[in-house]
This record gives C-alpha cells, structure tokens and sequence, in this order.
C-alpha cells in the first residue's frame, strides 16, 4: 500500500470514528454552517464535538503547519481528506475568514511572533475574523482608503469607517487595511494591521440588503488603541498582502455554488416544478438555458482543472484568478436566475416553513453580490484585457 | 488533462507543419484556382509521411495509435490555419468506425490504405438541413441500398463510402463502392470551400460491416469530438489574430485597444476560448478512456466549441471593421469555417438537447 493510500484508510476510519452521525448530513441552509469564535452558539451537542475532533487532529486546517494548530498535510493528502469527507457528507468542522483569508496572509507575510498568538486560535475554533478592506469611498478603487493610523509611539491610533465588513457584528477580531502614511502615493502609505473587535472605540451597524439579510455591517473606529506589533508584513507595505489575498480569494472560487444549489444538478431540480412531457422538461426553453449553463460550467471547470495544474507545476495562477473570479460568479448569478425561472411562484414565498422562510428568494438576491464582492466582473475583465492580454492603458 | 511529453511532441510538429505547408492561403489558393480535387494534396501527402493519416488506426493496420487526444491535436492546428485535407472524413470518421465495426477482412482491407493515404473514405449520415441521425429514410433490404445523401464530406473524391441507414437505434453503417451502378454523386462545394457531396442510392449494393451500428456511434462521437478540438483551435486563431489588430489600429488618435468597449469583449472572448480548448481536449480523453460520461463531454464540448467559434468570428470580422469585410483579408474564411464546422455533426443545439437528455431531464 502506498503511503497516500494509507493515509486514506487512516484518515476513512478516523472520520467514521469520530464524525457524529448529525454532522453527516448535507447543511439544510447557511445557518446550519460552524463559524466559531467566542460569542458562537454552537447548534447542537454534536456540532461543538466535531468542531473540538477535528481541531485535535489538526483537521480545521489540514494543510496549515502542525506547530500552529493545523495538520501539516501535504496537498495530495489535503484532497484526499476531502474526499473521503465528502464521502460521509461530513460537514465543514469551522470556517471563518481566519482560515480562509488571514491564515493564509500570515503564514507568507506574518512575524513568528504572530503567526504563533493567532494561528492556533484559529485552527481551535475560539477566534473568529473579519476582513476591513471597503470604504465607503475605497470600493472597486480600494487603494483610495482613508482609514489612518497614527504612530502613538508604543501604538497607532486609528480613526475611520469600513463598510461591507462580513459578519463584524458577530466577529472578534479583525483584519484591516489602514493608512499609516498619507503623503507616500495610494499604494504606498497602507498597512496591513490586526486587532480586538472589543478594542474601545470600535462600533458596527448590521447593513440590510435586498435579500433581507444582514452578512455585511459598517465598522466604525473612533480613537481605536492598535499595539504597533499587530501590523503583518512591512509597515506601509500593506497592500502586497491585500493584494496576495485578492488573489488568494479570487483562487478559491470553483464555480460550486453556495447554499442550496450545492452540488444539486439544475435539471432534474426543475423537472419538480415545471413537470416533463416524453421525459423532457415541459418548458423548451427553460430545458435550453439549463443545458447551456451546465455545458457552460463543465467547459469552467475543465479550464480550472487545467489552470490548477499549471500551479501545482508551479506556473502560478497570476491574473488567471480573474478569469476564475469573472466567469465563476457569472455562471452562479445565471444558475440562481434559472433556478427561480424553475421554481416560479414556489421560490417566491418570502415567509413560509415551506421555504424555510424564503431561502430561495433570499439566495438569488444574495447571489447578485457574487459579481460585486472581492473586485467587480468590470474590474476583473479590466485586469484581464491588461494583465492577460496585455492591452494598452488609455 | 495534461498532455504527456509523446503529445506535446506532437503538437510542436503538427502546429510547425500546418503552419509551412497548410497555411490559410492554401485554402484561397485551392478556391481561387477551383482545383478539381477541392483540397491540399502536397499537405496531405506531407500528412501521409509524417504518419497523420494513421493517427487513430491500431498499429496492427499500420497506424500510429495515438487515439483520439492525438487527432484532436492534429485537428487543432488544422483549425488554426484553415488547413484542407481529408484528415476528418478519412483518418477520423471512417478509420473510427472500421476500427470500431468493421470484420477482420473489412479491417485489413481498408485500415491500412487509410494509414498509408491511398484510400480517401467518406461517412454519409445526413439526409436533410439538420443533423438527424436517428431518424434516418435511407434503408437497406436484402443487400440493396435506397437514399439520399447530404453533407458527404469529401464525397466526391472518396474511394469508399460509409453508409448509414436504417431507422433510430438500428441506424448501422454500410460499406458502398461509389462506382457501384446506381450511385449518383454531385460535388457541393460549400461556404467555407470545403468537399462536400449530396449523393443518391438507387438499389445499390451494401455491405453490412461486424457492428454497424457501434461503428456509426463511435465514428459521430468521435467525429463531434475532433470537430470540437478543430473549432477551438479556430477561435484562439481568430482571437489572436483579433488581438494583434487590437494593438496597432489607431482610430481618434488612439490605438483602439484601449477602448473599455473592446477591451471587455476581448476579456469575455478569452475566457470562453480558453474553456472551450480545455473542455475539448479533456471530452477526447474521456473517450480514448471510454469513460462513462464520454457521450456528456463530448455533446458538451461540441455546443460549447461551435457557439465559441461563431462568437469569435463575428467579434473578428466587428473588430477589424471595413477590412475584416473584405475577400481580400483572411479573417472571413475562419467565421465561414466556423459555420460549417459548428453545423457538422449537430450543431450546438442538437448537442446541448442531446446533452440535456443525458442528463435526466
């Protein structure tokens, strides 16, 4: 047996051992998903013992170094991991912007001394993150940001407003972009700083949006206290790092959409609602727009299997990941639409048990976000005509 | 799916090959001059010495083997430049569909003539405007072939014609001599300067093969595979060729490629090319493995490469305004070809419905 496949048979029988049967069940919704952190209510018994197993082995966070909490597996092992997770439909243990963003960000950029305060609370599950980058001002144009941090000597003091903060209200710390020297250029005078979202002077106000739901809050500092030791990276040298993990965000999109739609094929979904006639969907065109969506997704996720490929090989990704970002949120925008075309009125109802308060509706608006968060589609194909295709500056 | 060394070897001599002996003006040249045999034969003989002809026929008739990977490969580069050979008829569809359906004497007969390139075969399945091959008129009894024939490619200068008759799943393929009393072949030569034939049958002589029904399965989806291959090689040609007008056009004295306008569709048409190569290569891999969804990529592949190619031919002739109007300019002969190859085989709705079907639904 090779070691992976060992690894494999270690890593099934560890996972039927320890994977609690209610943690084996496909999320019913978004508010099913773990997100950790001190002011989390876990759902269930088994919620909070799957969380607590897994961050034992190291398993929130397989492939993070074993010295900060994680698993220290190779990418091979990861993805086996994967499956065999995916096998048991055993649910994401804990996830938070920690793993997926600032983890990632202090592992290339982030002093030992940081990455050893808060990788490991990370990986257990007690400190959840949020990311400050938007302002109201510093949208698409992020590097326009105006938030300051004044050199206090033993600390910087910082004054300003993000907006689009995900799930502020709800976080414990967070990671931000702040101007430390505003007479450098735009990209210039940005660092990359991290602090307590219980820090005196830090307030959020929940957003509403269309879908009726809150994700996003506006944050508020008003003579924040930041220790100058929580800046990652170089001190002004902020953006590299926001720009490594635009990239990096921009990587993890795989065209899966989120919610509801996860890993369910849209035809067979739609032949619920619509009904079939000699065992095609009974609306021509709907069953059109499906197949072409679907043909369109399986020639995204062929390009992305081969672009992944060239990375492992080490031709890195680049301006690749706009492409990525652009179509893969196209498409999701397009599924959510023909999903409610299937669905009809049945999607519609915004209240009812029936659609477990509208969820439907509420994913489809959520869904139009997807082409604006993390750079626009103008602001990728943008990148992707200079970058790409190196067309020339206006 | 990443081409191995033996592949990519390919490719490198392929692209340098088509590129010296089959560019795009071979094919005005060949329409300009209303050459008899309607296509390339220096290129196909230089194709018959680098042993393209045999490219999926087994090593045992003389072939090289490389599967359908290795033909899409070489289809590729015929897309970029518009190469004309018999490749598709010959050395895909009918070298597919003998290899797959036909007896050991049908095989050592005509596998070997079609790797040593004297035998140019042709596939006749279509009857009417649209690709339709389960509901075929063309029958066979006791021996005796009656139809009509459309979209024959290379009909006309075909030494053996493949066949398809008979009705839905029982549609099998037919070995005719096209010399045989009662064939009658009108050479149809099309938009994009390809062979074509419509040919009749009255009371003709048949032979069945081994498996003529596997053979015609085998041959039209290995056929829609190699035509998806063909037509993405086509789009990143036209794409290319796009862009670099992109650079150096200046109109408001300014190069035109700085317009947001232009710049966006340029980036939409990118990314569509870039998955239609990718999902081609990787359907033709599905069906040298045989996978399961072979059929599913490959109906895919084909919608996805056809509305692809269309796309980037009209973008190319947009983007190059007036000149891209011209007979004089070559980028017209790609949207024409574009047509022709996305019709071929079904076009992109007959294989998004196909696909669709495939799919449950």
């Amino acid at each position: 047996m090779s070691d992976l496949e060992q690894f494999r048979a270690e890593a099934r029988e560890w996972l039927q051992a320890n994977c609690p049967e209610e943690m084996r069940q496909p999320l019913k919704s978004q508010a099913d998903h773990c997100w950790g952190g001190r002011k989390w209510k876990f759902q269930s018994e088994a919620q909070k013992v799957w969380m607590e197993r897994m961050a034992e082995k190291g398993w929130t966070a397989p492939q993070w170094p074993k010295e900060y909490g994680g698993g220290g597996l190779s990418p091979e092992q990861g993805e086996i991991l994967n499956e065999e997770m995916q096998r048991i439909n055993a649910r994401t243990p804990v996830s938070n912007f920690g793993f997926w963003m600032l983890g990632p960000a202090l592992l290339k950029f982030g002093s030992e001394e940081l990455k050893r305060e808060h990788l490991p609370p990370i990986c257990r599950g007690e400190i959840r993150w949020c990311q400050g980058y938007s302002e109201p001002n510093a949208g698409s144009d992020l590097a326009s940001l105006q938030t300051r941090a004044e050199d206090k000597g033993d600390h910087f003091l910082v004054n300003g407003q993000k907006i689009w903060t995900s799930y502020a209200d709800k976080a414990d710390w967070i990671f931000c972009l702040v101007r430390t020297d505003p007479s450098a250029t735009k990209h210039n005078g940005i660092s990359f700083a991290l602090f307590d979202m219980d820090t005196p002077g830090v307030t959020t106000r929940p957003i509403e949006l269309i879908s009726g739901e809150s994700p996003f809050c506006e944050t508020f500092f008003d003579d924040v206290k930041v220790p100058k030791h929580q800046v990652v990276g170089e001190l002004n040298r902020g953006w590299d790092v926001a720009k490594y993990l635009l990239t990096h965000e921009r990587n993890n999109i795989g065209g899966q959409p989120p919610g509801y739609l996860r890993g369910r094929a849209l035809g067979p979904l739609a032949a619920e609602h619509v009904g079939t006639e000699h065992g095609k969907l009974a609306d021509a065109a709907l069953r059109a727009d499906i197949a072409n969506l679907e043909i369109d997704n399986l020639a995204f996720q062929a390009l992305l299997g081969k672009i992944r490929a060239e990375a492992e090989a080490g031709q890195g990704v680049g301006a690749q990941s706009a492409v990525l970002k652009y179509y893969g949120t196209e498409l999701n925008k397009r599924r959510y639409e023909l999903m409610m075309d299937a669905m009809g009125a049945e999607g519609l109802e915004w209240q009812s048990e029936r659609t477990r308060g509208g969820m439907f509706a509420r994913e489809w608006l959520r869904s139009k976000g997807n082409s604006i968060e993390g750079g626009t589609s103008e602001v990728m194909l943008g990148i992707v005509s200079k970058r790409l295709l190196g067309l020339p500056d206006a | 799916m990443k081409l191995n060394d033996e592949q990519q070897m390919l490719q490198d001599s392929v692209a340098r090959l088509m590129a010296d002996k089959g560019p795009v003006s071979r094919l005005r040249e060949l329409r300009d001059s209303n050459n008899e045999k309607g296509y390339d034969e220096p290129l196909w003989n230089a194709m018959v010495e680098a042993g393209l002809t045999g490219i999926v026929v087994p090593e045992e008739h003389g072939g090289i083997g490389f599967g359908l990977v290795g033909a899409g490969l070489v289809a590729r580069e015929i897309g970029r430049n518009l190469s004309v050979t018999p490749f598709f008829s010959t050395s895909v569809l009918a070298a597919t569909a003998l290899a797959t359906g036909g007896s050991d004497e049908q095989r050592q007969q005509w596998l070997p003539k079609i790797a040593e390139g004297s035998a140019i075969v042709a596939l006749a399945v279509d009857e009417g405007a649209k690709h339709r091959p389960d509901n075929l008129k063309a029958t066979v009894e006791g021996g005796t072939l009656n139809g009509d024939k459309v979209l024959v490619l290379d009909g006309h200068v075909a030494d053996l014609l493949l066949v398809a008759a008979g009705q839905g799943d029982q549609a099998a393929l037919y070995l005719v001599d096209p010399k045989a009393e009662g064939v009658s072949i009108e050479r149809t030569v099309m938009a994009d300067n390809r062979n074509a034939a419509r040919i009749s049958f009255k009371n003709v002589a048949a032979e069945p093969m081994a498996n003529g029904t596997g053979a015609l399965q085998a041959a039209l989806r290995a056929g829609r595979a190699v035509l998806a291959a063909e037509l993405s090689g086509l789009s990143k040609e036209v794409f290319e060729r796009t862009l670099g007008y992109l650079k150096e056009r200046k109109q408001f004295g300014r190069l035109i490629g700085t317009f947001q306008a232009l710049q966006h569709r340029a980036a939409q048409l990118s990314a569509d090319v870039a998955m239609s190569e990718a999902l081609a290569l990787q359907a033709l891999d599905a069906c040298d493995g045989n996978a399961d969804d072979a059929d599913i990529q490959v109906f895919a592949a084909k919608a996805k490469a056809a509305r692809v190619a269309l796309l980037a031919g009209q973008e190319g002739v947009q983007m190059h305004g007036g000149i891209g109007m011209t007979d004089e300019f070559d980028i017209g002969f790609f949207l024409k070809r574009a047509r022709a190859g996305g019709e071929t085989l079904g076009d992109a709705n007959y294989c998004a419905d196909r696909f669709a079907t495939l799919g449950g639904y």
